[in-house]
């Protein structure tokens, strides 16, 4: 085991898969000479050669267009965007090309790129720079959505993702780039399907995905201490979503907290919650309740920005009013 | 070149003619739906430059991408007629079995990459086919077919931009027919030979009569070579003119007829014919027979085909959206 940062473990995966097979290759504002803006892809450059890692001028959509094409003839395209905000410049080649193109080709063709992304807020950089967007993309049939929580999946899943045939959106988070985790020396992978119990409980489950699970657990430990047991449970993946593991545990603790970085409407909780009235409405023993960000865009004022953000407090919160405590 | 293949193109030609039209009958006859792109009146373009391309050879074809207007290109470029016409009718034996419909013709077989409704989305696409090509150290190219309409979009400068850059070995292909859908290009665009706006990315670029094949296939012949021997990137313009509406919904209300007419008279097929017949090739008898018996191949093969398939099944609905095989090792399910 070696302890790895968020940011080496992506940058490791890139490496193994770059040096393991000559299709990968990686494309991105400042990824090569630069390193890439959270180091993501450093010594790639100097190692693998300009042909391989691509520096790209400022133009989102179509450089995301270009490595889509190079997928569609036997490419693995790593695509880096900056932030998720960027990305929203992309979303025509994402959504309108790399999502349909196995179907509307009925099958004949696919797009194996993968869009790596931070998507999250971080310390004060206002609207255009906090958004989260992750409800967006798993709300489109033809990508894989996924939120590695840590160094473990963010190696992993990386590697999963490259060697899938589909193309998989990788949303990354600002605040997790530099957090350390220890991960095994060897080569591993994991899943891009499944949802994981990241701490088993009994009283009430806690569901998070990327940051928010780290919420999760910070709650679970201030609830631990008031005798409750919590059982947090990491979605990782948002597209295709684990309905099965949101069931068992609903139906284990019986109360449930959906805490999510985004807004609340038409979001990620409001899929939980959705799916747990569809499959395990009677499993309740009372309504679950959904922590979010207020519905503004992202102020720059640290205390306003605060404000509009949910924190473990807030999910603490969350969980005495499903538990019947406030 | 040989007569043999003089006459074959002349035939090609007017072949695409009539499976436009028959299109055009079957949309009445509601046996396609959608919306229907006809290319009626620019054949010149596609059936020139691809006559100078790599076609018709599977996975060794130089890959071919265009907008919705797509069953010409895909059929020159090897995909069958009849699965383009039963992909017409939404036919499981259709190119893209039923799933995309006319705007949507794929050939993976014949690297046809498809056809794309977002007007200009091919652009950067085209040019990943190309960085592909370039990274396997193959000698294919890509060719982007597009209207003059596409140009207005980011991808068209980005894509340049970058194309130029990585010196990707794609060729562009500017089918200037002057309308985006009905807005003429005057009320739409401030440069009016769109040759001359790539000028700006440094790139090789020409213009051309696209209504004589001759001259496209002159044109493309030069182009494609630039492109394949490795010099980067190339933008060709043809002026050409699409005598149908922009869709079956299009009254073609916003042109005169006396400018239709005027295009009319430097139809492709027209043109071509009557230099064959001048050159002593062909005989208008010639014409004739080619007419009936490729009246009777679109009649007694190909709508034959189409009417007779089968849909897809209901039950198929969700094959495709992702892999249908996925490895577990990457896929999951989660050990837990």
């Amino acid at each position: 085991m070696a302890e790895t940062a968020y940011w080496e473990a992506i940058r490791r995966a890139h490496d193994e898969e770059m040096a393991n097979d000559k299709m990968v290759i990686c494309m991105g504002e400042d990824i090569g000479i630069a390193g890439g803006t959270y180091k993501a892809t450093s010594g790639l450059y100097e190692k693998y050669g300009e042909e391989r890692v691509i520096d790209t001028p400022i133009s989102e959509n179509s450089y995301t267009g270009i490595g889509i094409g190079a997928s569609m003839v036997g490419m693995r395209p790593i695509i880096e965007i900056m932030s998720i905000n960027f990305a929203l410049l992309a979303l025509d080649t994402l959504i309108n090309a790399a999502a349909k193109i196995r179907y509307m080709s009925g099958g004949q063709l696919q797009c194996p790129i993968v869009m790596r992304t931070p998507g999250g807020t971080a310390h004060q950089l206002a609207a255009q720079h906090s958004a989260r967007l992750a409800r967006m993309f798993m709300s489109t049939s033809g990508l894989r959505v996924v939120t590695p929580r840590g160094p473990l999946d963010a190696y992993g899943m990386l590697k999963s993702a490259i060697r899938s045939n589909d193309p998989v959106i990788i949303i990354e988070h600002e605040q997790m780039y530099n957090l350390k985790e220890d991960i095994p020396e060897e080569e591993f992978f994991r899943p891009l399907e499944g949802a994981e119990v990241v701490r088993e409980g009994s009283d009430i489950t806690l569901i998070g995905y990327n940051y928010s699970v780290h919420l999760c657990l910070e709650a679970a430990k201030r609830l631990e201490a008031d005798g409750i047991s919590a059982e947090v449970l990491d979605l990782r993946a948002l597209k295709p979503l684990d309905r099965e593991s949101i069931r068992k545990t609903v139906e284990k603790t019986n109360r449930v907290v959906i805490a999510e970085e985004d807004e609340a409407p038409v979001g990620v909780g409001a899929e939980i919650m959705a799916i747990i009235l569809e499959d395990c409405f009677y499993a309740l023993d009372s309504q679950p309740v959904r922590i979010h960000a207020a519905d503004v865009p992202v102020p720059y004022n640290a205390k306003l920005e605060k404000a509009a953000i949910p924190n473990a407090d807030d999910v603490y919160q969350g969980a005495l009013k499903a538990l019947g405590k406030i | 070149m040989k007569d043999a293949d003089k006459k074959r193109i002349l035939r090609e030609m007017i072949f695409y003619r009539r499976f436009e039209d028959r299109t055009f009958e079957a949309y009445m006859e509601r046996k396609i739906g959608g919306f229907l792109h006809l290319y009626t009146g620019q054949e010149a373009v596609a059936t020139g430059v691809l006559e100078m391309a790599v076609t018709g050879q599977g996975q060794k074809n130089d890959y071919v991408v265009t907008g919705y207007r797509d069953h010409v290109h895909a059929i020159k470029t090897g995909a069958p007629a009849r699965e383009v016409m039963a992909e017409l009718y939404g036919k499981e034996t259709g190119s893209s079995k039923g799933r995309g419909g006319s705007m949507h013709i794929f050939d993976a077989s014949q690297n046809f990459m498809g056809g794309y409704a977002l007007v200009g989305q091919p652009f950067p696409l085209a040019a990943g086919f190309a960085l592909g090509a370039k990274h396997k150290g193959s000698d294919q190219i890509a060719i982007c077919f597009l209207g003059d309409g596409a140009n207005n979009q980011g991808t068209f400068h980005e894509t340049m931009n970058m194309a130029k850059v990585w010196n990707l070995p794609v060729l562009f292909v500017c089918e200037n027919n002057q309308y985006a859908i009905g807005t003429r290009i005057e009320r739409s665009t401030a440069v009016l030979d769109q040759y001359k706006r790539v000028c700006a990315y440094d790139m090789e670029a020409s213009q051309h009569d696209g209504m004589d094949v001759d001259v496209v296939m002159e044109a493309s012949k030069k182009a494609i070579d630039f492109v394949r021997s490795g010099k980067g990137p190339y933008f060709i313009e043809f002026m050409t003119y699409r005598y149908r509406g922009h869709s079956m919904s299009d009254a073609k209300g916003y042109r005169t007829k006396e400018e239709e007419a005027e295009w009319e008279k430097r139809d492709p097929i027209k043109i071509y014919s009557e230099r064959l017949i001048k050159e002593g090739i062909i005989s208008q008898d010639d014409i004739k027979a080619w007419e009936k018996e490729i009246d009777d191949e679109i009649e007694n093969d190909i709508i034959k085909f189409a009417e007779e398939s089968p849909e897809p099944k209901v039950e198929d609905l969700t094959k495709y959206v992702l892999d249908d095989n996925p490895d577990p090792r990457w896929i999951g399910p989660l050990q837990k």
